[in-house]
């Protein structure tokens, strides 16, 4: 697995217990109050352009104006559900090593979409699929090097030949003339 | 029977040698992505459906109601070899599946989920023929507050059927709405929540929801787990097959009572994993020999694969008939024939006739195709699990890269695909449904021009949606449902003469 441990200095309470993590509670109330924001921000921009009656009818913020209240008001009774009938919430919501695990899938495809924008999506497919055998299946790279160029080149008679479905491409794509 | 003449006509639509070649294809990667973990019906139908834009509409859609169906059969594979349900709907098939198939019987244990799987579906396919033609027929006069006051109960339905805590659901639902109302309004012009950004100007598409949510949210979700494939090996030869079949009759009513669960949970949109657990419950309960159950029973089997296939067939009939999907599968089919220029709808049934009885000719034929292909291909599949992990991961997070971009060909859709992921990660793992927020944002649109026509007619009263006895009681309904949670608890207090209100609210 990936070597990386800034996940640790989140240091929290259950230090004692076994299994150190993050609390479900925390991310529930977390959750809840982002979806509250979200809930706002519709109300504001609602408002902003107009969720009342004009001339014609029913104004363009009339509709979503009431669904960011309903969404405050659901995501308020979550907030409130979990601080004071917290049982169902007070386990851990993942623990520093699966969390690790995860992050070690969502960083690299972070890093592989962003990689997309340069060298394109074939390309950074490649490089992905490598990286991950070798990191988390530790693949002999006999294996790893067959697996990683077929599924690209696959992709690319399938979309690119075949259904004249263009995807994002780069500097080695232009090489070969596409 | 006008019916009848009309399906008749479907088949000689659906029998082609291209629709069939379809059909083949869309069964063979339906089963692949209900093997595969990370991959489902939805989501595996929304990175298709920017190829099938060129398609002809009927093809397309039977090429994509096949990948449905080979999904539905694919995950039973998983759960019976592997204790690993390839797709929600079949973990109840886990529960009796994977004992028979330790104890030697694994092909007998196929055999009896798809042939369940079949009946079920096969069952759900005639009801839809017969029931489809009324409901459009009779929807046909229903004006704007009475299709918002469908939608409605579609919505309402999630809260009073949900298992989740009613707020999780309606936060879900409202999120959905929100996206949905992202973007340039059509009917005034105005942006909304743009924010000045040009990208969101087109809006959220729901199938890069869709994607991230399933797919991203998935792999991320099974990482955690750490997962290794154990499975038992599984043999079937045409005498096991037979030897199954002559047991099956046995357990019909079993088989009836599942379907009709199925039926119900599909057409409301309970979908198809409460209703395989409702069913897998009540046939434990009725069963003679329910204390067995767990143990590796054929029954067990039975009951939770023909709800399950039932559901997810059924799902399909509100969709086609008035434009509201019973499921997140059904909901990104209707999605497809949006984009294809088709009006779901009663009126798809008048004005699109061949399409209409094209597909359910083909929900025919694409069972029946689909039973053959997966009891002759069961070893096939069963070698592909064996693929570790390691290589499976990064091929389904490619194949999901690639087909968000393809929806619009905009590299910030696949950014907004990961931001989904971790969405639909975070969801999972706290127990917001997924379905009605899916839901919310494909129905969105439709939704709220039929509320602001209902308001333009009635100059903002509300009490339109009580106008008549139809939306009335279509309305008062849809309220049940919403209050639903809060009733039974009433009634569960009243009845145990006990205050203790944290007991009575069944949290999971």
């Amino acid at each position: 697995m990936n070597e990386d441990n800034n996940t640790d200095h989140v240091k929290t309470d259950h230090d004692k217990h076994h299994h150190r993590g993050v609390s479900t509670r925390a991310v529930e109330i977390g959750v809840a109050m982002f979806t509250l924001i979200l809930g706002l921000v519709v109300i504001m921009d609602s408002r902003r352009i107009g969720a009342g009656w004009a001339e014609d009818g029913p104004q363009a913020g009339y509709f979503p104006y009431y669904i960011g209240i309903i969404l405050c008001i659901a995501s308020a009774w979550t907030v409130w559900h979990a601080i004071f009938f917290g049982k169902h919430v007070s386990g851990v919501f993942v623990s520093h090593k699966k969390f690790r695990l995860v992050l070690s899938v969502f960083i690299p495809a972070v890093i592989y979409v962003v990689a997309t924008y340069f060298i394109g999506i074939y390309v950074a497919s490649a490089l992905f699929i490598g990286a991950f055998m070798y990191w988390h299946g530790r693949f002999a790279w006999i294996k790893i090097i067959p697996v990683s160029v077929t599924v690209p080149v696959t992709m690319f008679l399938l979309f690119e030949v075949w259904f004249l479905v263009p995807l994002p491409k780069g500097p080695l794509e232009t090489l070969i003339g596409y | 029977m006008e019916e009848f003449s009309n399906l008749m006509q479907g088949f000689s639509v659906a029998l082609t040698y291209q629709n069939l070649m379809f059909m083949f294809i869309g069964i063979l990667l339906g089963v692949l992505i209900g093997v595969l973990p990370g991959l489902g019906g939805a989501n595996g139908v929304a990175i298709l459906l920017p190829l099938t834009f060129t398609m002809s509409p009927t093809s397309a859609i039977i090429m994509l109601s096949c990948i449905y169906w080979g999904a539905l059969f694919g995950g039973a594979i998983t759960s019976i070899l592997f204790n690993i349900p390839g797709e929600p709907w079949s973990v109840a098939t886990t529960f009796d599946g994977h004992p028979m198939a330790k104890a030697g019987r694994a092909g007998e244990a196929l055999t009896t989920a798809f042939t369940s799987s079949f009946v079920g579906a096969l069952i759900a396919v005639i009801v839809i023929t017969f029931l489809a033609p009324l409901v459009a027929k009779f929807s046909l006069q229903f004006g704007p507050p009475e299709f918002f006051a469908v939608q409605l109960l579609t919505f309402c339905s999630f809260v009073g059927l949900g298992k989740g805590h009613p707020a999780k659901t309606i936060a879900a639902m409202m999120l959905g709405f929100a996206l949905a109302a992202v973007g340039l309004d059509t009917v005034t012009g105005t942006l909304r929540m743009t924010f000045g950004t040009g990208e969101l100007l087109r809006g959220f598409n729901f199938l890069i929801a869709v994607i991230g949510l399933f797919g991203i949210g998935e792999i991320l979700l099974t990482m955690e787990e750490g997962l290794a494939f154990k499975g038992v090996k599984a043999r079937i030869n045409p005498s096991v097959v037979w030897q199954t079949w002559k047991q099956l009759p046995r357990f019909w009513i079993t088989a009836i009572r599942g379907t009709l669960i199925g039926c119900w949970m599909g057409i409301t949109p309970g979908g198809a994993t409460p209703a395989s657990f409702m069913s897998y419950g009540i046939a434990k309960r009725f069963s003679k020999d329910g204390e067995k159950f767990g143990t590796g029973k054929m029954e067990g089997v039975v009951a939770p694969e023909t709800a399950a296939h039932a559901a997810g067939t059924s799902a399909l009939l509100p969709m086609l008939t008035l434009g509201i999907p019973g499921s997140p599968t059904a909901a990104v089919l209707l999605g497809g024939l949006l984009i294809w220029g088709l009006q779901p709808g009663p009126l798809l049934f008048v004005e699109q006739k061949d399409f209409v009885w094209g597909l359910i000719a083909s929900m025919y034929l694409g069972n029946i195709v689909g039973l053959i292909i997966v009891l002759t291909t069961v070893p096939w599949w069963a070698a592909i699990l064996r693929v570790p992990f390691s290589i499976i991961a990064p091929i389904i997070i490619v194949v999901c890269a690639i087909g968000a971009y393809t929806v619009n060909n905009a590299m910030l859709d696949v950014a907004l695909m990961l931001v989904f992921g971790v969405v639909g990660y975070l969801f999972k793992k706290l127990d917001y449904p997924l379905a009605p927020m899916v839901l919310a944002l494909v129905l969105g649109d439709m939704a709220e021009s039929s509320f602001r026509q209902s308001m333009l007619l009635s100059r903002g009263e509300v009490s339109i949606f009580w106008s008549n006895g139809l939306v009335g009681s279509i309305c008062s309904l849809a309220m049940l449902m919403l209050f639903w949670p809060l009733i039974s608890k009433l009634l569960a207090r009243l009845r145990r003469g006990n205050n203790d209100l944290d007991e009575a609210r069944p949290v999971e």
